[in-house]
C-alpha cells in the first residue's frame, strides 16, 4: 500500500496542471499514468487554445465576454453559462502563465502571442505554436512538473477507485513494468484521464483514450453528464482518421466536394469553412451521402494549395507531414481526403466548475469531465484551454477540500486491501475463465456499432438497433478470457480490462442519444431535426446499475441566466 | 493477397525457462496503408496475446513506439510498409527489434528509467530569475524560430539508443537530455546564468559527443541533436576561455 495526500490518475494537460497547482501548496501528490505525461494524447492536439487576448489585428475588441457567449452559442446552448464564464475568463491568465512556464507560442514581430480565427468564434482568439500547440502546452506542462518535484508512477494501469462509507479514498493499479496490482491510497483522487474516442472505431483519438477514467468513476456511483454528445471533426484522413487542424481553415484552407465546389457556401454563408465544428461535419457527411464525394468516393478535399509552401511550411508543419505519411499526400501539391470522424467527449464525469464529483475526495478535470462548458459542440481551442483551466482549478479546490477536512484520518486500509483483493480476484477469474468470446473481436464489434449507429446523423430506428447490438455485446463479453496472465506490460489483460469500460461507456453515450428526442449541436436526429428548449434544455445524468445491462437515465437544469438561448446561424 | 513476414525479436527476461532472446515469425496480411504498428496489433490479437510493445497516439507525435525496424530506428506507428521497398520481394520481411543498447523490460519494451532520469537531471525548464510580466514575454520571431528545431523532440529515445557514446559511457546525458537543454539555453526568456551550464560542462555532458551523427540519421523527427550540442559545447568553451557566461 503506497499513500499520498492526493493521487492524480492521468498525465495530460489537466492531469499535470492539477497535480502542480497542489503541489505549490505544499500538498504531497503523484500522478498515475498509463504512459509517460509526455506521451499523453493532449499532445497530438494542433490548431491552439482560445483566449480573448486581443493580439491579432483583427482582435483588438475582443474581450473575455464575447468568448463565453461564442462559446454558449457553440454549445447551442447546453454548456453552463456560469462555468463558461469562468473558463474563458481564467484563459487569458492561464496562457500568459504557459508563456511564463516556456510554452514556445508564435510569436507577432512585436513579440506577443499569435492568434489565428477558429470555428465558431467571432474574433481570431485561437494562440498557437505552429500546428504542433498541443505538443508544445504538454512539454511545457511537463518540465514544469519536473521542476515542481510532482511525484510520477509511469505506465500504472488504474483500473478501480477504493471507496470507504462513500468517499473516495485512493486507486487500485497495475505496474506495467513491474507487473502486479499495487494500492494507493490518498485523501483525494483526481481523474484526468481524458477522452473516450476509441468507443468508435473511426476516432482521432490515440489509442489509449477507451473512457477508462469515465469508467471509473462510473462503476464506483457518479454520474457520467451528456454522454450522447459526441464531436465529429469535419477533417480526419480519410484512411486513418487522423486529424487534420482546423487551423488549416482559420489559415485559409478550402473545403471541396467532387464537383469543386466551397459547398459551405449552401450551409454557413458567412462563416463559410470556419462554422462551428458539428455544422461543418454535417455539411461534409451531406455531400458524401448525396453522391458528392471525390469521384464518388466516401470523403472531401481540404484544399491548402493556394495558401502556398511559405504559409504551409511556417503554419501548418505538422499536418503537412501526417498528410505525407499517412496518406501519401503532400498537401502543397495536392488537396486532403478527409471525412468527418468521432474527435470528442463532451459529455463526461459529472463535476462542477471547480472540478468536484457528487462523490466526497473525487474529482475529474479535463475530456473525462463534464462541467459543462462545451454543451453539446465543442468549439475548437476550448479544449486544450479547458484541460488547463479546469486542471488548474481542480487542484486548487482539492487544496481546499484538503484543508476542509482538519485532522486527517487516514484512509481506510482494510477497504483499500479488499478492494486490491477485488481486484485480482477479478483478473484471476478472467485468467481461468474458459473463454468464449474474443476481447478483440467484441471491441471493434462495439466500434463499428457506435460508427454505424451514433454517427454524425442519427434516428430512431438506427439507434435502436445500435442500442440492442450493444446490449448483445455486452451480454456476451461476460464470456471472455485472458489469454495471458500476470507477468510485466500485459497488454492482454490491459485490453480486456479496457472492453468492459468501453462497453458501459458507449451504453451510456447510446441510451442517452436515443432517449433525447431533439436536435441539438453535435446530437442531430433526422426525425427530431429541431432544438427543443422547452424539453430539452437539460443535462442527462446516466447512473451505473450494478447487475443491469445499461444505465439509469436522470437529468438536471442547465445553468442559464447570462445569454438568453437564441437561434444558431453562422 | 500478399503476406508480410514479420520477425519479431522475442524475449522476457524474467522467464525462468527461456530468459535468452529468440526471433520468432508471424504472417499478416498486406493491405493499403498497413503500418509496422498495426502489424504489431494484428500479431498480438490473432497470434500471441503476450507480445508487448507501447503505443498511443498512432499519428508520430507521443514517442512511444520507437523501434528498431529493418535496420533503421523508427516509429512504428509512422513506419508504412509500403515505404520499406519490401512489398515486391519474393518474401517480403519485417524485423523488428527492441531498440538497441537499452535495458529491456520485455519483447518490444525498453527501460526509459535513465533516459528520463537525465532528462531530468539537465533542469528541462526555462529559469526565469526577474518577475514575470503581467502580460507574455515578449519574443520576437528571430528568437523564437532558434526554438523550431529542439521544441519537436518528442523523446522517443531513438537518438540516446543510437549514440556510440551513450554505449561506451552509462553516465553520458545523450543526445536528447542535451538537446533539451539546448532548446532552454537558445531561449531568449530563459534567464539561466550559472544554472544549467554545469549541468552539461562536465564528463557526463557535451564533451562527450564526437560528432559521430547518428542520432541526426535515427531521429524519426528528423532534428540534429548535434547541431544543439555543438552550441553548447561552444558557449560551455566560451566560458572556460573567456568566462563569459552565455
Amino acid at each position: 500500500m503506497i499513500h499520498h495526500d492526493v493521487i492524480v490518475v492521468g498525465g495530460g494537460l489537466s492531469g499535470l496542471r492539477a497535480a502542480i497547482e497542489a503541489k505549490r501548496a505544499g500538498v504531497d501528490v503523484a500522478i498515475l499514468s498509463q504512459v509517460h505525461p509526455g506521451r499523453s494524447h493532449s499532445g497530438a492536439a494542433q490548431g491552439g487554445i482560445n483566449a480573448a487576448l486581443g493580439n491579432h489585428p483583427d482582435g483588438h475588441d475582443d474581450t473575455w465576454e464575447k468568448h463565453a457567449f461564442d462559446t454558449t452559442k457553440g454549445g447551442d446552448y447546453l454548456g453552463d453559462q456560469d462555468a463558461i464564464m469562468k473558463m474563458t475568463q481564467d484563459a487569458i491568465r492561464v496562457i500568459y502563465e504557459m508563456d511564463h512556464w516556456g510554452c514556445p507560442f508564435s510569436r507577432y514581430e512585436d513579440g506577443r502571442i499569435t492568434q489565428r480565427p477558429f470555428g465558431g468564434a467571432g474574433f481570431p482568439r485561437c494562440c498557437y505554436g505552429a500546428d504542433k500547440t498541443g505538443h508544445y502546452l504538454l512539454h511545457t506542462l511537463v518540465e514544469q512538473a519536473y521542476k515542481f518535484g510532482v511525484k510520477l508512477y509511469v505506465e500504472q494501469y488504474v483500473s478501480k477507485l477504493i471507496v470507504h462509507d462513500g468517499v473516495c479514498q485512493g486507486v487500485i493499479a497495475y505496474d506495467m513494468i513491474r507487473g502486479g496490482f499495487e494500492s494507493f491510497t490518498a485523501h483525494a483522487v483526481v481523474i484526468a484521464t481524458g477522452g473516450s474516442g476509441r468507443i468508435y472505431s473511426n476516432s482521432t483519438n490515440a489509442l489509449i483514450n477507451t473512457g477508462g477514467g469515465m469508467a471509473l468513476a462510473y462503476h464506483a456511483g457518479v454520474p457520467l453528464k451528456d454522454m450522447e454528445f459526441i464531436q465529429f471533426h469535419p477533417t480526419g484522413l480519410f484512411t486513418t482518421n487522423i486529424l487534420m487542424t482546423e487551423g488549416a481553415r482559420g489559415e485559409g484552407g478550402y473545403l471541396l466536394n467532387g464537383k469543386g465546389e466551397r459547398y459551405m457556401e449552401k450551409y454557413a454563408p458567412k462563416f463559410m469553412e470556419l462554422a462551428p465544428r458539428d455544422i461543418v461535419a454535417r455539411a461534409g457527411q451531406t455531400e458524401i451521402n448525396e453522391g458528392r464525394g471525390i469521384n464518388g468516393q466516401p470523403y472531401v478535399w481540404l484544399d491548402l494549395r493556394h495558401l502556398g509552401a511559405e504559409k504551409i511550411l511556417e503554419r501548418l508543419p505538422g499536418i503537412r507531414d501526417l498528410a505525407i505519411h499517412f496518406e501519401g499526400v503532400d498537401p502543397i501539391e495536392e488537396p486532403i481526403p478527409v471525412v468527418p470522424s468521432q474527435h470528442y467527449t463532451m459529455g463526461g464525469i459529472d463535476t462542477n466548475f471547480d472540478g468536484a464529483t457528487p462523490m466526497p475526495g473525487l474529482y475529474a478535470a479535463g475530456e473525462c469531465a463534464c462541467v459543462s462548458v462545451h454543451g453539446a459542440n465543442r468549439l475548437g481551442g476550448n479544449s486544450l484551454l479547458e484541460t488547463i483551466v479546469f486542471g488548474r482549478r481542480s487542484g486548487a479546490d482539492v487544496v481546499r477540500y484538503l484543508e476542509g477536512l482538519g485532522e486527517r484520518k487516514p484512509p481506510n486500509a482494510r477497504t483499500a486491501d479488499a478492494d486490491l483483493r477485488t481486484m485480482e480476484d477479478k483478473v484471476s477469474a478472467l485468467a481461468n475463465a474458459k473463454a468464449t468470446e474474443d476481447a478483440y473481436k467484441l471491441r471493434n464489434e462495439m466500434a463499428d456499432i457506435t460508427r454505424y449507429h451514433f454517427g454524425v446523423f442519427r434516428d430512431e430506428p438506427t439507434m435502436k438497433t445500435g442500442l440492442d447490438k450493444l446490449l448483445d455485446v455486452k451480454a456476451r463479453s461476460k464470456n471472455v478470457g485472458l489469454r495471458v496472465s500476470g507477468g510485466v506490460f500485459n497488454l492482454d489483460m490491459i485490453r480486456t480490462l479496457d472492453l468492459e469500460s468501453m462497453i458501459d461507456v458507449a451504453l451510456c453515450m447510446a441510451s442517452g442519444a436515443l432517449n433525447r428526442t431533439e436536435s441539438r449541436g453535435a446530437h442531430f436526429r433526422t426525425d427530431f431535426n429541431k432544438r427543443n428548449d422547452a424539453e430539452w434544455l437539460k443535462h442527462t445524468l446516466a447512473y451505473y446499475r450494478p447487475g443491469e445491462a445499461g444505465p439509469r437515465l436522470d437529468f438536471k437544469p442547465v445553468t442559464l441566466g447570462i445569454f438568453e438561448p437564441q437561434e444558431r446561424v453562422y | 493477397m500478399v503476406e508480410i513476414t514479420f520477425r519479431i525479436k522475442r524475449q522476457d527476461p524474467a522467464d525462468k525457462k527461456n530468459p535468452e532472446f529468440h526471433w520468432e515469425e508471424y504472417k499478416v496480411p498486406f493491405e493499403g496503408n498497413l503500418t509496422v504498428l498495426e502489424a504489431l496489433f494484428y500479431i498480438q490479437e490473432h497470434y500471441d496475446g503476450a507480445l508487448c510493445f507501447r503505443y498511443c497516439c498512432r499519428a508520430s507525435i507521443c514517442g512511444s513506439c520507437a523501434m528498431y525496424i529493418n535496420g533503421a530506428y523508427r516509429l512504428a506507428c509512422q513506419t508504412n510498409i509500403k515505404h520499406l521497398d519490401i512489398v515486391h520481394d519474393a518474401v517480403p520481411v519485417v524485423s523488428v527489434s527492441p531498440m538497441p543498447h537499452v535495458p529491456l523490460v520485455k519483447d518490444l519494451v525498453v527501460d526509459m528509467d535513465d533516459f528520463f532520469a537525465k532528462y531530468e537531471y539537465i533542469e528541462p525548464w526555462l529559469i526565469r530569475n526577474s518577475a514575470d510580466p503581467e502580460k507574455e514575454i515578449a519574443q520576437s520571431p528571430k528568437d523564437r524560430k532558434n526554438l523550431d528545431m529542439p521544441i519537436d523532440c518528442i523523446l522517443c529515445g531513438c537518438c540516446y539508443s543510437s549514440c556510440p557514446s551513450v554505449w561506451g559511457e552509462e553516465n553520458y546525458l545523450g543526445p536528447a537530455a542535451l538537446l533539451k537543454a539546448y532548446r532552454f539555453e537558445v531561449d531568449s526568456r530563459d534567464e539561466a546564468r550559472k544554472e544549467r551550464l554545469p549541468l552539461f560542462d562536465n564528463e557526463r555532458g557535451v564533451y562527450r559527443c564526437h560528432t559521430i551523427m547518428n542520432c541526426q540519421e535515427a531521429c524519426p523527427k528528423e532534428l540534429s541533436p548535434t547541431e544543439g550540442i555543438q552550441w553548447l559545447k561552444k558557449a560551455a568553451v566560451r566560458r572556460r576561455l573567456f568566462g563569459r557566461l552565455k
